[in-house]
């Protein structure tokens, strides 16, 4: 039982909001689907890997929009893409969340002017919840950008609305 | 042989199809020739044994401006370990080239990309469509004079 081992005498009972219950799981298991388009997504790799291990955090990659709570856009979105991202997105179920790393992801990146076929920011398609400035972010970047999306989820409540 | 005894063999098998070349003073010595030659040319400077050229390195696409567009090929041989460039010069209106799928499989997608991005038409090319850009794209981005779309598909494209 890790952190709760040992720590109770006779009592199997633990008081506790159903909120602060439901958003620690939720937050301990973000699943992010598992596709990446540029080097961020080298990056990405590099994080799941085991030296930064993202499965510490609970995140595990899966490979299907259904089985996702989170999408990590890593890397350069083209316009040909972007209509596939769209329907990722709309593929996942609800609550979900959008992660945009990196610059190109974010605006644009180093082909904000010239860049014919790039969508400059994922955020013009679907809705983005966590930012990650870098090109390519490091591994770092990548975690502090899950633990606030981790922070953002436990701000949450069933009882009120989710702001869309 | 040197860029030079290749011009000569071109120049004596076909004559006025060979239109214009700078052998020296350039990093890859360049022939150019007519459009309409291209297949023949290429067929020959693969077959003939002194020649050999059994590769296609690179093949791409041009805008020389003044509403002409080109194609560039460059050739190696293994054998004779010798290399030349072939280019072609087409108006823009009119951008027909032959195609050299036939000769150098390799050309298959090169010319596809030379088609999408500049709007050069190979003709005998046996599958002819976009490569990089979505199909439902409009204009070629590489062109000098292309202007970037205000939207795609309702999203806006300039930042």
């Amino acid at each position: 039982m890790g952190l709760l081992d040992q720590r109770f005498d006779n009592s199997n009972i633990i008081i506790t909001s159903t909120d602060s219950l439901l958003n620690w799981a939720r937050l301990s298991s973000i699943w992010p689907i598992q596709f990446g388009l540029a080097c961020c997504a080298i990056e990405m790799m590099a994080t799941g890997a085991s030296h930064y291990d993202l499965d510490r955090f609970g995140t595990f990659f899966r490979a299907s929009p259904r089985q996702a709570d989170a999408m990590i856009v890593a890397g350069t979105v083209t316009l040909k893409m972007a209509s596939r991202i769209k329907v990722l997105y709309d593929q996942m179920a609800e609550p979900r969340y959008v992660i945009s790393m990196g610059s190109c992801s974010n605006c644009g990146g180093p082909y904000w002017e010239h860049g014919y076929h790039v969508l400059k920011g994922v955020d013009r398609v679907i809705p983005v919840d966590v930012f990650i400035p870098g090109c390519p972010p490091r591994p770092e970047a990548l975690l502090e950008g899950l633990l606030k999306l981790q922070e953002k989820i436990r701000g949450e409540s069933l009882a009120k609305k989710r702001p869309s | 042989m040197i860029p030079q005894e290749i011009h000569d063999t071109l120049k004596g098998t076909f004559g006025e199809a060979i239109l214009e070349s700078k052998l020296d003073g350039v990093l890859d010595p360049w022939i150019k020739v007519a459009p309409d030659k291209v297949r023949d040319i290429a067929k020959f400077l693969r077959d003939d044994e002194r020649m050999h050229f059994d590769s296609l390195m690179l093949l791409s696409g041009m805008d020389y401006t003044k509403g002409q567009l080109g194609v560039v090929y460059h050739l190696h041989s293994m054998k004779w370990n010798h290399k030349i460039v072939l280019k072609v010069e087409v108006p823009a209106d009119q951008a027909h080239v032959q195609s050299v799928e036939a000769i150098w499989k390799t050309a298959n997608w090169h010319e596809r990309e030379a088609f999408d991005m500049y709007g050069v038409l190979f003709d005998g090319h046996p599958d002819l469509r976009r490569i990089l850009m979505p199909d439902d794209w409009e204009g070629f981005p590489l062109r000098k004079d292309y202007q970037v779309p205000e939207f795609y598909n309702g999203m806006k494209v300039p930042y």
